[in-house]
């Protein structure tokens, strides 16, 4: 499981956690977001600019 | 007053006042602002006084932001982690949501219970509306928030207005696709504020519900069900203007449809004015740039950003949506408005006006400098404007 961080706001998508209100359950792994995947929290920053921040 | 205060290593002690603290209590109570006219109707007998509260939105306020200017003050960034959790301004934004019940219901039970002529009726209800687009502005700040309880507020608030898709379409629509042709809540040069309304109120709604039906589908929810945020709205929404016309009669029909259409106007006049003809330019993967500060119009005229909870400090908004309003910033060589938005608005209720102060004033920016190809232009307009302007380009390096 990995963490992966916006560039803006720092949200965290944890791959263990998921985004349960915008669809996404717990164990979603960061890959398997659909490609237009933007920041549940800023709504600014998309997939591809989110960083990886710890893997375990 | 609270002092903030910071140790850095390289600065030394850094203390903050927020001199503004307790001065965004105004924000909180602005929206009563419509009492003004009921309660001075009240004293006086004349009706006029129910023209009051618009007075004082269109003509007060410009004034005061004319003669109190600009307020170019940044809290030091060391102390805004400490600004922003201090729960105080949290709390005001949670005693502003009961201020657009009051003041809708009050204005509903005066324009009901009262012997009133056509003219004042109308006074009254528009300023009703105007009152309740400001729940926009309440709920907009709540509904950037990830937290359950803000996002209730701006939910419950936004039904005053009847905009329940607001948060969902302005977070997740606006925001994302802001200063590009595809965004329909951004202005484009050449457009007026009556056809960008045509565009940006359907658009709004459009954008709001599909991206909420793909939240659910991803969900495994029904779009028809309670899950739906925009349906949750809606349905207090029903609650309340139907309860009015059941309360105090077939009279309320028409302060409805005047409310509810002068509080969608105030959202489509933030909106033109915010990002008019702003374009941000398209990375090498086709994809957009992010939004910048100089992607919004800016004002730092204090008076109304006092009554706003700092929402004309929109290029520190758009560029750091999750930004507490109390710590917001002004940024050097930003696109800047002439006026607070309440004057903005005047002007852009005046077409040839608008375009006469704002064109010149698009075009001269940094970043812009003359350059009709970074301009988010009208289509049908292009041609005429490009004519138009043909002198200042020709003044201008063409770029790329």
């Amino acid at each position: 499981m990995a963490k992966y961080e916006c560039p803006d706001c720092q949200f965290v998508y944890d791959e263990e956690i998921g985004v349960e209100h915008e669809g996404y359950p717990a164990g979603t792994l960061f890959e398997a977001l659909p490609e237009d995947f933007c920041c549940p929290n800023c709504f600014v920053r998309e997939k591809d600019e989110f960083i990886s921040i710890e893997t375990t | 007053m609270k002092t903030l205060t910071f140790e850095s290593p390289e600065k030394g002690v850094i203390s903050f006042v927020d001199k503004k603290r307790w001065l965004w209590q105004l924000s909180m109570v602005y929206p009563l602002f419509p009492l003004v006219g009921i309660g001075v109707h009240h004293l006086t007998g004349y009706q006029a006084a129910l023209f009051l509260p618009i007075f004082l939105v269109y003509g007060v306020i410009p004034l005061l932001d004319w003669v109190f200017g600009e307020d170019l003050n940044n809290p030091p960034e060391e102390v805004v982690p400490e600004l922003s959790q201090d729960n105080y301004y949290r709390r005001l934004l949670h005693l502003t949501g009961p201020m657009h019940f009051i003041s809708f219901f009050a204005c509903a039970y005066w324009l009901a219970t009262q012997d009133l002529s056509w003219w004042g009726f109308v006074g009254l209800a528009i300023a009703a509306g105007v009152a309740s687009g400001l729940g926009l502005n309440t709920s907009h700040e709540l509904g950037h928030k990830a937290n359950k309880l803000d996002r209730l507020v701006a939910k419950l608030v936004l039904a005053v207005s009847g905009y329940g898709h607001f948060c969902i379409e302005h977070n997740a629509g606006h925001h994302r696709y802001v200063a590009t042709p595809d965004d329909s809540a951004s202005s484009k040069m050449g457009e007026n504020i009556y056809e960008f309304a045509l565009r940006e109120i359907p658009g709004g709604f459009k954008r709001g519900w599909e991206l909420e039906k793909k939240r659910l589908q991803r969900k495994g929810k029904s779009t028809w069900s309670l899950h739906n945020d925009l349906l949750q709205s809606y349905a207090l929404t029903a609650v309340m203007q139907v309860g009015v016309i059941v309360a105090l009669g077939w009279v309320m029909l028409p302060f409805l449809i005047i409310h509810n259409i002068f509080a969608w106007w105030q959202l489509t006049s933030a909106n033109y004015i915010e990002h008019y003809g702003l374009l941000r330019a398209k990375r090498d993967n086709g994809k957009y740039e992010s939004c910048q500060p100089h992607h919004s119009w800016n004002s730092n005229h204090i008076f109304s950003n006092l009554v706003l909870y700092q929402l004309e400090r929109h290029s520190d908004h758009h560029a750091h949506p999750t930004r507490q309003y109390q710590s917001l910033r002004h940024f050097e060589h930003v696109p800047e408005l002439p006026n607070g938005y309440f004057g903005s608005f005047l002007l852009a209720y005046i077409p040839w006006l608008w375009f006469k102060i704002m064109d010149p004033r698009l075009l001269a920016l940094n970043h812009i400098q003359g350059d009709m190809n970074k301009v988010n232009i009208l289509p049908r307009k292009r041609s005429v404007l490009v004519k138009k302007y043909a002198e200042m380009m020709a003044s201008q390096p063409a770029s790329a």
